[in-house]
């Protein structure tokens, strides 16, 4: 057996340090400048594989195929993601029996092969329940399927490498370590084509490993499961030799084959077998632990898609009751002779575990997220707090908020807010196509929407307001050969002509009708290879004919932004075509393409804003096996292409975007994150504020906000707002110790509505901030001394403090707009109107930060919404009353507090000489008489509160008035002026009661030779906050 | 205005101050650059005056920390005092926010508060050993784009919603300065559970010859906003009479 010993942290090449490098220097430019994550989690995506606590049947680990990981501590009722800052492709999640509450391994890489699964980096360890993990080697295993710790001893861990999907590797095989990860031995390996695909230790006897290997091969336009090296294995002394266990087993070639022991008695073994004849297929069961196999049922639920469904599980109680992962889901309760569908529940189940105490709570891992069962796999509910939404792509409009559309895998098109009342909620968002949804594009003009369903087997054009759709693909006409379209069909629409719109087969379809009626504008335009268009031979042992195998076709179209007849076409066999004259000729100029591998999809191309041959193309070689990157620009129509790719970046790329006012400014998305430069692609940085290592695959700028919306394959919708700030970034802003950005002129938003309706357990996508931004640039984070920022207004008045924000990097400090809330009186309860602050009006202001000795001041300039309803004349009537009602609540202050502070004087007086308490009582009477018309004096703050008096009614109508923009109502009006004159009685009743006692109680004090009252001015009563 | 907000803060962010090779080297140092391991040893209680800020609404705020482990915090609102987080090295307490009487924390929480927090005057890590705690160097991170070492402190197991649970906390130390600018735990109970709570110390200047943070923003990782807490003024070894802790009972 070879040995191969990898040793943690060693032999790390200069590629992996200079990608740390752009990682860190990434931290260090965009300091807080963060991302904002909208979902949706509503049809949430697929996962791949679960884990329970051994002990606690609280925490739950789920582990998704392009997502991370997601971890429970409450039983499932909500999940949270641990797994950010790693590969968010995960295969396999296995908690350390010995101690599991802190370890927990963690394989890299889906292992359910579709093709369009990604690619791990290998695998992890956290020694504290998720919040740290470390890489533990195998960065290229590419996908590990099984992890298995030795329930006696925590540092004995046998690794399923399955490897990789289309090439061979040697990295396959069986991987043990007894030194918790240290070193690594490979102690099973078949050959280059044939990984470990499932992987069981007998709890009960840790010596004896079962692990099935499957020999199999995926090529973008094929698949093949099974051959003759495919087998299950039997070792009995902890992996040092290998027996195959096939005593029963059906002859000649196997598929893949998953293996499960019953918990409850561990010489009972299920495999479900893929193999040459259907009779043969289905479900085995041994009693004597893998010595004799026995057929029991090859139904439908059993012998599907074993690619896609290889797991058994049993209950941990019974070892009769069984579920097998399948297109529903299967449960027998026979031991394996009948079987009947699990649900309902989102179709494609790729795991099903039983809870430790209690069989009837099961977990099913699904395409559409993870869901939750309490009667024994009969119903499900749905965890709804897991975006890990697999996009294909995303689109914008020009709406406000702009809506985002898209199309995820196996759950539809839709289309919803990027921002909406309350956080973005699963009911925001709309279907607008059903089955595995793809591209999604909004009219440019009207109130319709494009989307398709898979291989554009329909293409829809919606009208949402009608809920009228009609099917438009372009279809063959007499005399057309069949049309290829990609799984992912390529559409696109034009700047020119609103009704023009693209879709590519093997030709280039246009149609100026919205979809009415298509035209040819290419001929065949891919490789046309007759090898790679036998589709429905695909399978291997299975056949396996969806149609996502579909191959030599266009894969990416745009037109030019510049010239109607400048349109480019990507083939997802390696043509880059362009035409300069609307279709009559195209020139293919990939070969123009120096160091690109021939065949590379094109996988996406982007025609440049800064001039008519200029364009950037997005090559992807993973489906040959090759994970380079390869982004190249050209400036005259192709004839010649530059790479702009540096080792810099981690992960082969799917999409870039240009910006639109600064050329250099380009945006990546790769397998593994977002990578930006600012200086044309000469080096690189990964933006990693809130963003995970995610999929990226495809990425607009919605020109209005420049906010950078992103589709990522896992985690859902996640959005840079405004990345204008970068446009700035230059040698000279980066030299400052303080630079300002220019921002756009600061939109007070009008909106108070009533916010979310999500339940407890839901997600809520995060709205962008409305508030006004101040960004700048620190070239060191501020941490010693003091640092300050106010706004003053024209006259340097100040009007707000704010928290300066300190990072190194750009910082991103927001302002509501408003000023201090006013002061309030002093009662027994809390006024809660009274914790309004007022807006300050439009207008320009300025912004002085200071830090330590240096001051540094900007202008801010704030708007009302240009496109309200409310004119001027009404605000400045809202600003005045609220400016009134300020001043009166902060004047009634001030009053309560000089009422007070004499009550505390005469008391005083009480208790020195209780021979005064005749002269002060009639003073105290009165007070009190009057502090209880102007403030609640008894009571709390909830149902025992007192009748509200002069303060609340006050703070609570100042709080309707200031709390909107609109002039206050008449009902506001008459109310003011009835607590006006209330407040005008008060004063004189105060005056009257001061002109009454006060000379006589002054005498009494002073015989008494207590100190003199002392009352603050008004103005220091206000600056003692 | 959300009626719960206030209890929260105080809660979590003044476990303090401050809360800053080997693990033990960066310790040290982090001692040494603020003030020196004999000044805080001798150091018998802070008076902290502060603002806690929601934007431009500021809150007087005032907190207590004696050697032995009590402790005080007090917001003035609208007037009126709202205390949390108050031990009299006996009773956890609290203000009611609806009736603003005195209310005992459960149990669970004045236990744990017992086992660990009692202790950490003025600082987790000094005598960090004596205490029973764990501390380890994890490596090297970038926060607020700045170099960190990052510590692991470990101190001793609290009980959570009935189980027994670890109590792990890490420590981000500017590689440049030695003091913590960033502290982060996960949430283990309430609504945020499972989040990963994020206090980051900043502003740091003298008083009495050490050095504290004067500015330090509550939060959590991921998601936007916080609360600010400003340090106004701060009196080493305070005189406080016992009667600032105690619970004002009116049942037993």
């Amino acid at each position: 057996m070879k040995k191969l010993i990898l040793i943690l942290f060693s032999g790390l090449s200069l590629f992996t340090s200079q990608a740390q490098d752009a990682e860190t220097k990434g931290k260090e430019l965009f300091g807080d400048l963060r991302a904002r994550h909208i979902g949706p989690a509503l049809m949430s995506g697929r996962i791949t594989d679960l884990e329970l606590h051994p002990t606690n049947d609280r925490v739950i680990y789920a582990a998704a195929a392009g997502g991370g990981i997601w971890k429970s501590s409450n039983g499932g009722a909500t999940f949270n993601s641990i797994f950010d800052d790693h590969c968010q492709s995960v295969g396999a999640i296995t908690i350390d029996p010995t101690n599991p509450d802190n370890v927990v391994w963690a394989g890299t890489g889906e292992t359910w092969t579709r093709n369009s699964v990604s690619v791990g980096d290998g695998l992890y360890k956290t020694v504290d329940g998720g919040t740290n993990w470390k890489k533990m080697g195998f960065e290229k295993s590419e996908r590990i399927a099984g992890i298995q710790v030795n329930p006696k001893n925590g540092d004995e861990v046998y690794v399923a490498v399955l490897g990789a999907l289309f090439s061979d590797s040697e990295e396959r095989g069986l991987y043990k370590t007894t030194d918790g990860g240290r070193t690594w031995n490979k102690i099973l390996y078949v050959d280059k084509t044939t990984g470990c695909s499932d992987l069981f230790i007998d709890p009960k006897d840790p010596n004896v490993v079962y692990a099935a290997f499957w020999e199999f091969r995926r090529a973008a336009w094929n698949f093949n499961s099974g051959g003759l090296n495919s087998a299950l294995y039997k070792s009995i002394d902890a992996g040092k030799t290998w027996n195959k266990i096939h005593k029963g087993f059906p002859a000649g070639k196997l598929g893949r084959l998953a293996i499960a022991a019953a918990p409850s008695n561990t010489n009972i073994l299920y495999v479900v077998i893929e193999s040459e004849q259907d009779k043969d297929k289905g479900l085995y069961r041994s009693d004597d632990a893998g010595a004799n196999w026995r057929q029991l049922n090859n139904d439908f639920g059993i012998v599907v898609r074993p690619f896609y469904f290889s797991r058994i599980t049993i209950d941990p109680k019974n070892p009769d009751i069984i579920t097998k992962a399948g297109l529903s889901g299967s449960i027998s309760r026979d031991g394996g002779k009948t079987f009947k569908d699990l649900g309902p529940l989102h179709s494609d189940v790729h795991d099903v575990v039983y809870d430790i105490r209690n069989s009837d709570r099961m977990y099913a891992a699904t395409d559409g997220g993870v869901y939750r069962s309490w009667d024994g796999g009969t119903t499900f509910e749905m965890a709804e707090n897991i975006p890990v939404s697999q996009f294909y792509h995303v689109s914008t409009d020009n709406e406000e908020p702009y809506n985002v559309y898209g199309g995820l895998q196996d759950n539809n098109s839709w289309y919803g807010p990027s921002s909406s009342p309350g956080g973005v909620e699963a009911r925001d968002w709309k279907k607008v196509g059903v089955g595995d949804g793809y591209r999604v594009l909004p009219h440019p003009t009207k109130k319709l929407i494009y989307s398709e369903m898979q291989g554009a087997e329909n293409v829809w054009r919606y009208d949402p307001e009608k809920d009228q759709a009609k099917t438009i693909q372009p279809l063959a006409a007499k005399g057309d050969p069949k049309l290829r379209f990609n799984w992912n069909a390529p559409m696109a629409i034009s700047a020119f002509k609103p009704d023009r719109f693209y879709m590519g087969s093997q030709f280039v379809h246009r149609s100026e009708d919205m979809g009415e009626t298509w035209v040819k504008i290419s001929p065949d335009i891919t490789t046309n290879d007759k090898l790679k268009t036998e589709q429905g031979n695909s399978g291997g042992l299975s056949r396996d004919n969806s149609g996502a195998e579909n191959y030599c076709t266009i894969f990416t179209i745009a037109e030019s932004p510049l010239d109607e007849n400048i349109v480019w076409a990507g083939t997802d066999d390696g043509n880059l075509q362009v035409t300069k004259d609307g279709g009559k000729t195209w020139v293919n100029t990939t070969p123009n393409i120096v160091g690109l591998p021939k065949n590379t999809a094109c996988w996406h191309v982007e025609p440049s804003q800064y001039g008519k041959g200029n364009a950037y193309a997005v090559f992807t070689g993973y489906q040959k096996g090759d994970m380079a990157t390869y982004a190249y620009k050209t400036t005259d129509f192709g004839a010649t292409w530059k790479s702009i790719v540096t080792n810099d970046i981690v992960g082969f790329a799917r999409n870039i975007q240009e910006d639109y006012e600064n050329e250099n400014l380009l945006f990546l998305g790769t397998e593994f994150g977002l990578y930006i430069t600012i200086d044309g692609g000469k080096s690189w940085l990964k933006f990693t504020n809130n963003m995970p290592a995610v999929s990226v695959h495809f990425i607009d700028l919605q020109k209005n906000t420049n906010d950078l919306v992103l589709a990522t394959h896992g985690r859902g919708i996640i959005i840079i707002d405004d990345i204008s700030p970068m446009r700035q970034l230059n040698e000279q802003s980066l030299n400052k110790d303080l630079h300002f950005f220019t921002t756009k002129p600061a939109t007070m938003p009008e909106g108070n509505g009533f916010g979310s309706t999500a339940t407890e357990t839901q997600f809520v996508g995060e709205n962008a901030s409305r508030s006004a931004k101040i960004i700048y640039y620190l070239k060191k984070r501020h941490t010693l001394g003091k640092m300050t920022v106010e706004i003053q207004d024209q006259n340097g008045v100040k009007v707000a403090d704010l928290d300066a924000k300190k990072s190194k990097g750009i910082n991103v400090l927001e302002w509501n707009y408003r000023m201090k809330p006013p002061k309030i009186a002093t009662a027994k309860t809390f006024t809660f109107g009274g914790f309004t602050a007022p807006r300050v009006a439009a207008g320009t202001y300025k912004v002085v930060i200071t830090k330590g000795k240096e001051t540094y001041t900007n202008d801010l300039v704030i708007q009302y919404d240009p496109k309200s309803t409310i004119g001027l004349s009404d605000r400045k009537l809202n600003e005045e009353a609220t400016k009134k009602l300020f001043n009166m609540t902060q004047d009634l202050a001030y009053m309560v507090y000089e009422v007070d502070e004499t009550l505390k004087a005469a008391e005083d007086l009480k208790v020195k000489n209780p021979s005064a308490t005749k002269t002060v009582t009639p003073l105290i009477t009165d007070l009190n008489n009057l502090k209880d018309i102007l403030v609640i004096t008894k009571g709390d703050n909830y149902v025992g509160m007192g009748e509200p008096q002069l303060r609340e009614d006050l703070a609570d109508l100042y709080a309707k008035v200031a709390g909107t923009f609109y002039k206050p109502s008449n009902a506001e009006l008459n109310n003011l002026e009835g607590i006006d004159a209330r407040f005008v009685t008060a004063k004189q009743n105060f005056k009257k009661i001061k002109e009454k006692h006060l000379t006589k109680f002054t005498e009494v004090r002073n015989k008494n030779k207590l100190e003199p009252i002392i009352i603050k001015s008004f103005d220091e009563f206000l600056k003692n906050d | 205005m959300k009626r719960k907000f206030l209890l929260s803060v105080i809660a979590m962010s003044f476990a303090v101050f401050v809360n800053a090779q080997t693990p033990d080297e960066i310790i040290a140092k982090y001692f040494e650059n603020t003030g020196g391991l004999a000044k805080w040893e001798a150091l018998q209680g802070v008076k902290f005056t502060a603002k806690l800020k929601f934007q431009t609404m500021e809150l007087p705020m005032s907190i207590i920390q004696l050697k032995d482990g009590r402790t005080t915090s007090s917001i003035q609102v609208q007037g009126m005092d709202l205390r949390d987080n108050v031990y009299d090295g006996n009773t956890l307490w609290g203000s009611n926010q609806q009736t603003m009487k005195a209310e005992k924390k459960d149990a669970e929480s004045t236990e744990n508060y017992k086992i660990n927090e009692s202790k950490d005057f003025p600082d987790p890590f000094l005598g960090y050993q004596k205490k029973g705690y764990k501390v380890e160097f994890v490596g090297k991170e970038t926060v607020d784009g700045t170099e960190a070492f990052k510590i692991k402190l470990t101190k001793k197991p609290t009980k959570v919603d009935g189980k027994e649970t670890e109590n792990v906390s890490f420590y981000y130390f500017d590689t440049e300065n030695y003091v913590p600018i960033l502290q982060e735990s996960e949430i283990k109970s309430g609504p945020a559970k499972g989040m990963v709570s994020q206090i980051k110390p900043s502003d740091y200047q003298d008083a009495g010859g050490l050095l504290f943070p004067f500015t330090t923003t509550v939060g959590a990782k991921g998601q936007p906003g916080g609360q600010t807490i400003v340090i106004t003024a701060i009196e080493i070894n305070p005189k406080v009479e016992a009667s600032a802790f105690a619970f004002p009972a009116e049942k037993k």
